[in-house]
This record gives C-alpha cells, structure tokens and sequence, in this order.
C-alpha cells in the first residue's frame, strides 16, 4: 500500500538554510547537505527546500546548492520560492530537483501551470496555496513571505485548488496559515474538504505540534503527504520516532 | 562494487537526468548521456531514462534513430519509469507506438481517485530473478507516475498494488523495466541499481 510521507521543509537564504521571517535578520540553522542528509538518514519520505533568496534578476541565482543536494541525497525534493519562469523551472529540474513548487507566480499568470505541465510533466508541477480562514470562508493570500505585503486575491481556496489541478499540478501543498507557527495541529475541516474537491496528491502544511497531530491529519483527511518544519528543525520530534509512532496507530508507513 | 563496466544513459528527450546520473555515482559509476548508436552498443549496460510524455520521447528516439538501435541491443538495458513504458508494445498516453520489446500494453491507472500515484509503495508479488536479489515484499521504493504496462504473467516480475494492480517491474530477456525510481528510492533503490550493475553482459 501506498505509504504517508513526512515531508520536512527547509528555508534555504543564498545556499544556506535560514530560519526567520523573511526581510528579517535570518538566522543561518545549519549547513544545508548536513541538515538534507540528517533529514533522509531519519527516514524523511520526501524533502522540500523553500528558497527565500531575494534576487532581483533570477538567472543570477546560484542553483549549485541544488545540485549538490541531488549528488548527496537519493530521496526526492521539491524546491519552492522564486520560480517565475519555464525557464527558472527548467534550470532547477536540471540541476536535479525532482519537482517545482509556485506559488504566487501562478496566482499572477495561471497559465504557467499548463505551460509548465505540458513542458514538464504534470508530476514536476506543485502548486503551493496560502489559504486564510476568515469568517468561515478559505481564502488564497499572496505575497506570504511579507507580512507587510500579504494580501487576500479575493480567490476562494478550493476554486483555486480545482483550476490549478485543471491547469495541470500534479500535487497540492495547502499552506493553512491560521494554524502555521500555531503548533496547534493541522487545519483538519480545510484539508478534508480540499481532499475531497480535488482528485491529486494533498500536502498538508502548517500546524504541527505534535505527533498526534500527524496521526489525526492522515486518519481524518484525505493527505497522503505532511509538511513541517520547526518540530523538525528543533528536534521536538525524531522523524524516525514520528514514524514508529504512526506505524503503531496502524498506519501505513515507510520504515 | 564493481565500477569497471561501462554503463551509458541513452538520451530520450527527457529535462531531467542528473538524479540518475547522481544515483550511479554514489554508486562509483559515471555514466555518460548520449544518443550515440556506437557508444550505445558499445556498453557493458545500457539505462533507458525516462521523464516527460511517451509521444515525444518516442519521436525523439525516432528522430535519433535509435529506435532499431535500442531493439538490437544485447547487453542488460534498464528503463526506468517511462523508459520501461518505452519498452513496451503502445501507451494510451499520446496513442504512442512504443518500442515493443516486451510485448504489454501501457495504460492509464483506471478508477483511482488521487492520480498522479505518487510516493513510496512496496511490491505485493516479487519474481525470482537476479535483479530482485535480497529484495522482499518489505521493501518501498518512490513511484510518481499516471501510466503503468499492465500485469503479465509472462514479463511481469513485480507487481504493485495501488488499488489496480500493475507492472511495477518487467522483463524479457536482457531488458528490464522498472515503474518507479530506484535513484529516488534510497538505500532499498540503491541496491536495486547494484543488482543491475552486477547483471552479466
């Protein structure tokens, strides 16, 4: 049987992964290969790197980081953060990324998810949504990486989810942003219902505290994947430890 | 391990070679892309890659003429995800003429809910053959993918079950193909790929 995955994910500053809300002072965590490979060796599924560098001109960007991850480390990852372009995409993927994440780029330009679909495959295309709760309604934000720029589109988030996976993602990664930093657990009702709107892969992303939490978003959601990242970083939980915990609640994972 | 084979990657069109050519290396293999007939026969072993859609990499093999090239070859070839596609008879995705070697048919995962399937799954039944040495029905490798050759009991030498049952693992004669991505599928995929590489020529 297919297996969850527990995915974490790392924010990664000019080659170095970074914590701190962005346009902050960052502070460097750790080196990225060592943080990567400690990650795999603790039995992650799955890695995602969210790349907050700030550029101006993107083919500036140094991608060898990347490479380097792909030559070190045999498990799939995604990178987000920054992707604009077919072209932007296309050096990613070929510096071994297994997948591309966009998020804004695609709420400017949807088009750029059929294109890059098309180009790449529907399995390279994620689509990362920042979803806010207010008054009971699901809406997609923008520009999440400054608190000073986020705005509401106005777009409801499982319209949203539907047409991105029309377009061609083959996977959701729902950024609950109630709950992110909260360590309250998972946007349960969200990630159900999205679950149940759309017919590819759900990542659910924001929210865990503790391992029940992960226990409870794959017991009463449809996710297959959960994305965390300060439990992991701060070794509150042991991914290995994660996963023996959930193979005891009977669910099914990779050890 | 033995690093003295020559092992090539035949380039199908597809953007993305580097995590295979990467997973080799940690192997202490260095294997070069080409689309050269003579480097490619030429090879202890030969890895069909595969990222994108049948149609196109099939016109690229077409276009290169490597079609005839692919089919004469002797020695152990391994396709991986849409490279074993490649191998087989046709895919319903693009209505692609596939090389035919193995004569299954590829189709789309039929009355599943979530598509792509996307992550790690382990093989239900598992075949006595030298590439699947020390490996049991335990084992998860990482599978992303929407098409799949249907089971066979002829060239089918593991199956895997996501609600519908398919090859995740053919062979006939010299060529294999492999559904998910041993280079993707840590240290259990990195014993499938030293299987292949100790494979006789």
């Amino acid at each position: 049987m297919l297996k969850v995955r527990i995915i974490p994910c790392l924010d990664v500053k000019d080659g170095k992964v970074v914590k701190g809300v962005q346009f902050k002072a960052h502070e460097v965590v750790g080196d990225i290969l060592g943080l990567a490979e400690r990650y795999s060796d603790e039995g992650a599924d799955e890695l995602v790197f969210y790349d907050i560098t700030a550029s101006a001109d993107r083919r500036k960007v140094d991608y060898n980081w990347i490479k380097q991850i792909a030559s070190q480390i045999n498990i799939p990852f995604c990178v987000a953060g920054g992707i604009r372009s077919i072209a932007d995409a296309a050096k990613i993927l070929e510096n071994g990324a297994d997948k591309i994440s966009i998020n804004s780029p695609a709420l400017e330009n949807p088009d750029i998810i059929s294109e890059m679909s098309v180009r790449f495959g529907k399995q390279c295309v994620v689509v990362g949504i920042d979803s806010f709760e207010r008054n009971g309604r699901y809406m997609v934000h923008q520009y999440t990486g400054d608190t000073e720029k986020t705005i509401n589109t106005g777009r409801d988030t499982f319209e949203w989810a539907k047409e991105a996976v029309e377009r061609g993602a083959g996977e959701i990664v729902l950024n609950c942003m109630n709950m992110d930093g909260v360590r309250n657990g998972y946007d349960l009702p969200q990630l159900a219902k999205l679950t149940a709107v759309v017919d590819v892969p759900v990542v659910a992303s924001g929210g865990a505290g503790t391992m029940t939490h992960f226990q409870d978003v794959f017991e009463k959601t449809g996710v297959t994947g959960a994305l965390a990242a300060t439990v992991f970083h701060k070794k509150q939980i042991n991914i290995g430890e994660l996963k023996a915990f959930l193979k005891d609640k009977g669910l099914q994972v990779r050890r | 391990m033995n690093i003295s084979k020559n092992v090539v990657l035949i380039d199908d069109g597809g953007a993305n070679f580097t995590s295979v050519t990467a997973g080799l290396e940690q192997l202490g293999v260095n294997a070069p892309i080409t689309r050269d007939a003579r480097q490619i026969q030429a090879a202890d072993l030969v890895i069909l890659p595969g990222v994108g859609a049948a149609g196109y990499s099939m016109k690229h093999l077409r276009d290169n003429g490597l079609v005839d090239v692919i089919c004469g070859l002797k020695q152990p070839v391994l396709g991986i995800c849409l490279g074993q596609q490649l191998l087989c008879e046709s895919s319903s995705e693009d209505n692609a003429k596939c090389l035919g070697i193995i004569p299954v048919k590829v189709k789309k995962l039929e009355n599943i809910r979530i598509i792509p399937h996307m992550g790690w799954n382990n093989l239900t039944e598992i075949a006595d053959d030298p590439l699947l040495e020390g490996f049991s029905t335990e084992d998860n490798f990482y599978f992303v993918h929407s098409f799949a050759p249907e089971v066979d009991s002829r060239w089918t030498i593991g199956v895997c079950d996501y609600g519908v049952k398919f090859s995740a693992i053919i062979r006939k004669d010299n060529f294999y193909g492999v559904q998910f991505h041993p280079e993707k599928s840590g240290k259990v995929g990195a014993r499938l790929l030293a299987n292949f590489l100790r494979l006789k020529c």
